[in-house]
């Protein structure tokens, strides 16, 4: 049905790379799943049906992995056989952890005031913090070639993300 | 010699021949069944023209039923053989039902899933709900004149795998051969975007009889993409009606009912409820058992007032699941209004206002959940070319297992989509170990106890190693029915469990409710019970290191300076007491400021010490 073996770029025809082109890997996906999605073979024998489960599944995944800046990242550094050491890997440039610390400053003032535009404020800022990283990312991944880089970048994307957790957090909790 | 060929009852063995299959949707207040004809989705009504199917089942003492319109007309003389909105009962335990010891039936607290003392027996909640689907079955075959391939039945979105397993299972004790699960939300949407052709993003707002579903869906060239899911699952039109029933006693001051007259009363509430849709005022008048008459009259206005909280619920989740989909209200293309509770004025006045857009309400919301099934139920019987559609769902509540110290790591996360799986690896924390127990949860608290047990399993057989040298691989799998599948394997022996969560583990609509309605108003709960261990942690690490710091160069301090420093710590040590986390904070910084510029010099200090004994060092070479 399709071939496991297949790394998730070859899987969707796409070049394995950081800069990818999300308006081709849509119609990949939608294209790949219109063949093997279990709702084409609900008259289908247990053992196709399956099978069919199971391609599924991993077009999910591969779908997944690919269309999330920080999961491809990841990805392609796996297929570079480089671990980004996101548990284990926590020291980080003195300048990013300033930056941090300042983040979060601004997010606990916001949530304190209670002030819901001050955090949709932040929250933009750091949506544009987020798309620096992922240009920074490209140009490690697809041009440098910086792998140990770009491993530093997928770690501070992480810090950013839970960043992003903690805004929503803070907007929910002044929803309810 | 040429083998006869013989096709299965209703499947034809002639590849362009018709094969009958239906979509039915089994709601908590009325069921109905559709099906595609001449490449039309129509409901097929009952032999007197009727198309919805009272969700209502009598049993009599000689075990006949009755299911629809008959039940409905007994259920204010027979209320306990009578069962009225069976779905809140399935794959419910006693104690997830609310306001169980209100309802006029003689629930058994079975393991798993309530049942039902009538005088018929104990049935179950699977046995009442197959027979309704029986009544259905049984239209749809004299409407169709044939056998029916299969079904496609709908559940709402936020169903767990205990309500979706009920509901199979119910479909299979009616004689069903269930093609897809398909949640309501969704049939909604297919219904909708294949009769408009419509491309982008559309909400679909789904306020049935019992439960509440929002899904933020793309639609693009057939294919319809949840992007996020979210809802309360017991939330729904009833709540409308118990909340005019309160009203109505409180204003008529009425002593405590017999079982009759609470039936009479809630029957009467929902009259009225669907009256005012359509007039701004109404009566309530009722003639109770004691002879005693309750007249009232109720405006919509008043109707509005009272059931102002219960439309507030619903736009939390859909905050919610517009945030899960990272969209704002402003791409949203259209909202779709699915559910006989959202002909509520009000209820449509609220979303227009949410979404800043007037709700499509151009299909009957009562119809629509089943004409999008019927769809569905004719692609997969293989009567359309399935190229021309494709759903893609997701599941609603995150999956995870419980690890050390009553955490919950999760596996799956909510609004992943399905099928989907995800492995996760554990090792053995003792020498020698040869058993590991696995408890699955769903939800999206940080702790085991906030969120709903699904199943325990072991997997036993592991060979002794050393702590930490096993590799238990878990994997979790969701098919397209949005059923839970886990698998436990040893890497290096092969030792192998799995399971499929039964229905007995399931997690309950009022727990899932709970849970959600926790998260949100708990997230703020939990994260200061995180923000303040925190602060604790930081405010010691600053506190020893200061009293380092002024044990080490407290002569590099002047009188004032020191005293004030001393002040700032015995603040902070005074807030530690407590468990404001803003205050611990604060009194930090403040420390931080009162050291300032003993940092500054201590810094000073320690560089010319440096620098003088980088001097020294170099004179001694």
């Amino acid at each position: 049905m399709i071939d496991f073996s297949k790394n998730y770029f070859a899987l969707f025809d796409l070049e394995p790379a950081f800069q990818i082109d999300l308006a081709r890997l849509e119609p990949s996906y939608r294209a790949l799943q219109a063949q093997v999605h279990p709702d084409k073979f609900s008259s289908a024998g247990d053992a196709e049906r399956r099978l069919s489960m199971q391609s599924s599944t991993y077009v999910n995944e591969a779908y997944q992995t690919l269309k999330q800046p920080i999961n491809r990242a990841r990805y392609l550094l796996s297929l570079h056989g480089i671990d980004t050491q996101e548990e284990t890997n926590t020291a980080m440039p003195a300048d990013f952890l300033m930056e941090q610390m300042e983040w979060r400053e601004a997010i606990g003032e916001a949530t304190e005031a209670a002030d819901a535009a001050a955090l949709d404020h932040l929250a933009g800022k750091l949506r544009h913090a987020t798309h620096q990283l992922h240009a920074e990312l490209g140009q490690k991944l697809d041009q440098q070639h910086d792998y140990a880089g770009a491993a530093g970048a997928v770690r501070k994307l992480r810090f950013l993300d839970k960043l992003r957790e903690e805004i929503n957090d803070a907007l929910e909790a002044l929803e309810t | 010699m040429a083998l006869l060929q013989i096709a299965e009852p209703g499947m034809s063995a002639a590849p362009h021949q018709h094969r009958l299959a239906v979509g039915i949707d089994l709601g908590t207040t009325n069921s109905l069944v559709a099906t595609v004809r001449s490449g039309m989705s129509i409901v097929l009504n009952d032999e007197t023209g009727r198309p919805l199917l009272p969700s209502i089942v009598r049993y009599d003492a000689h075990g006949h039923t009755e299911v629809g319109y008959a039940a409905q007309a007994h259920q204010c003389v027979d209320p306990h053989n009578t069962i009225v909105s069976v779905k809140r009962f399935m794959g419910r335990g006693l104690k997830d039902i609310p306001h169980a010891n209100e309802m006029p039936y003689q629930f058994i607290d079975a393991p798993g899933m309530v049942q039902i003392k009538t005088c018929a027996g104990i049935i179950t909640p699977v046995e009442i709900s197959a027979e309704i689907l029986k009544t259905l079955r049984s239209r749809a075959e004299k409407a169709l004149g044939g056998e029916l391939v299969g079904v496609v039945i709908t559940v709402p979105a936020y169903f767990d795998d205990a309500q979706r397993q009920a509901t199979k299972d119910a479909a299979r004790l009616a004689g069903l051969n269930v093609l897809r699960l398909l949640n309501e939300p969704t049939a909604a949407a297919v219904a909708y975007g294949l009769d408009n052709a419509s491309e982008g993003i559309y909400a679909v707002y789904d306020l049935g009889g019992g439960t509440f579903d929002i899904s933020i869906l793309r639609l693009q060239k057939g294919v319809f993409e949840v992007l996020a899911t979210n809802g309360d699952s017991a939330l729904g039109g009833d709540d409308f009606d118990r909340r005019i029933f309160c009203w109505v006693l409180e204003q008529a001051t009425l002593t405590p009912l017999n079982a009759n007259d609470t039936r009479l009363l809630m029957a009467k509430a929902r009259e009225v409820k669907e009256e005012l849709t359509n007039h701004p005022e109404t009566r309530f008048t009722a003639m109770l058992s004691t002879g005693e008459m309750v007249d009232l009259q109720i405006t919509s206005k008043i109707l509005s007032e009272i059931t102002q909280s219960l439309v507030q619920k619903t736009l939390a989740p859909t905050r919610k699941a517009l945030r899960d989909a990272g969209l704002s209200v402003e791409e949203i293309k259209g909202v779709v209004m699915v559910g006989g509770a959202t002909r509520m004025p009000h209820i449509q006045r609220a979303v227009a206002e949410f979404f800043q857009q007037e709700p499509l309400t151009n299909l009957d919301p009562d119809k629509v959940v089943a004409l999008g099934a019927a769809i569905q139920a004719n692609v997969l019987a293989g009567n359309k070319s399935s190229e021309e559609m494709l759903l893609l769902d997701v599941i609603p509540l995150s999956l995870g297992i419980e690890t050390m110290g009553g955490l919950v790591e999760k596996v799956i996360p909510r609004n992943a989509t399905i099928p989907t799986a995800r492995g996760q690896d554990f090792t053995t924390y003792k020498d020698g170990q040869t058993a590991m127990s696995f408890h699955v949860v769903q939800g999206e608290r940080e702790l085991v106890a906030d969120c709903r047990s699904l199943a325990r399993f072991e997997l036993r057989g592991i060979p002794p190693m050393v702590a930490g040298a096993a590799r238990i691989r878990l994997t979790f799998q969701v098919d397209a029915d949005g059923l839970l599948s886990v698998s436990a394997r040893e890497q290096i022996s092969g030792v192998e469990a799995a399971i499929t969560v039964k229905p007995s583990y399931g997690l309950t609509d009022d727990q899932i409710t709970s849970m959600l309605s926790a998260s949100q108003s708990f997230a703020s709960h939990d994260m200061q019970a995180r923000a303040l261990a925190e602060q604790r942690v930081e405010a010691q690490s600053i506190l020893a290191a200061v009293d380092a710091a002024l044990a080490a160069d407290s002569a590099l301090l002047t009188a004032p300076e020191l005293s004030a420093i001393t002040a700032s710590q015995r603040a902070l040590q005074d807030t530690l007491a407590g468990t404001d986390h803003r205050a611990i904070k604060n009194a930090i910084e403040a420390l931080n400021r009162a050291t300032e510029n003993f940092a500054a010099r201590r810094m000073d200090a320690s560089i010319k010490q440096a620098l003088t004994g980088q001097k020294i060092a170099d004179l001694s070479t």
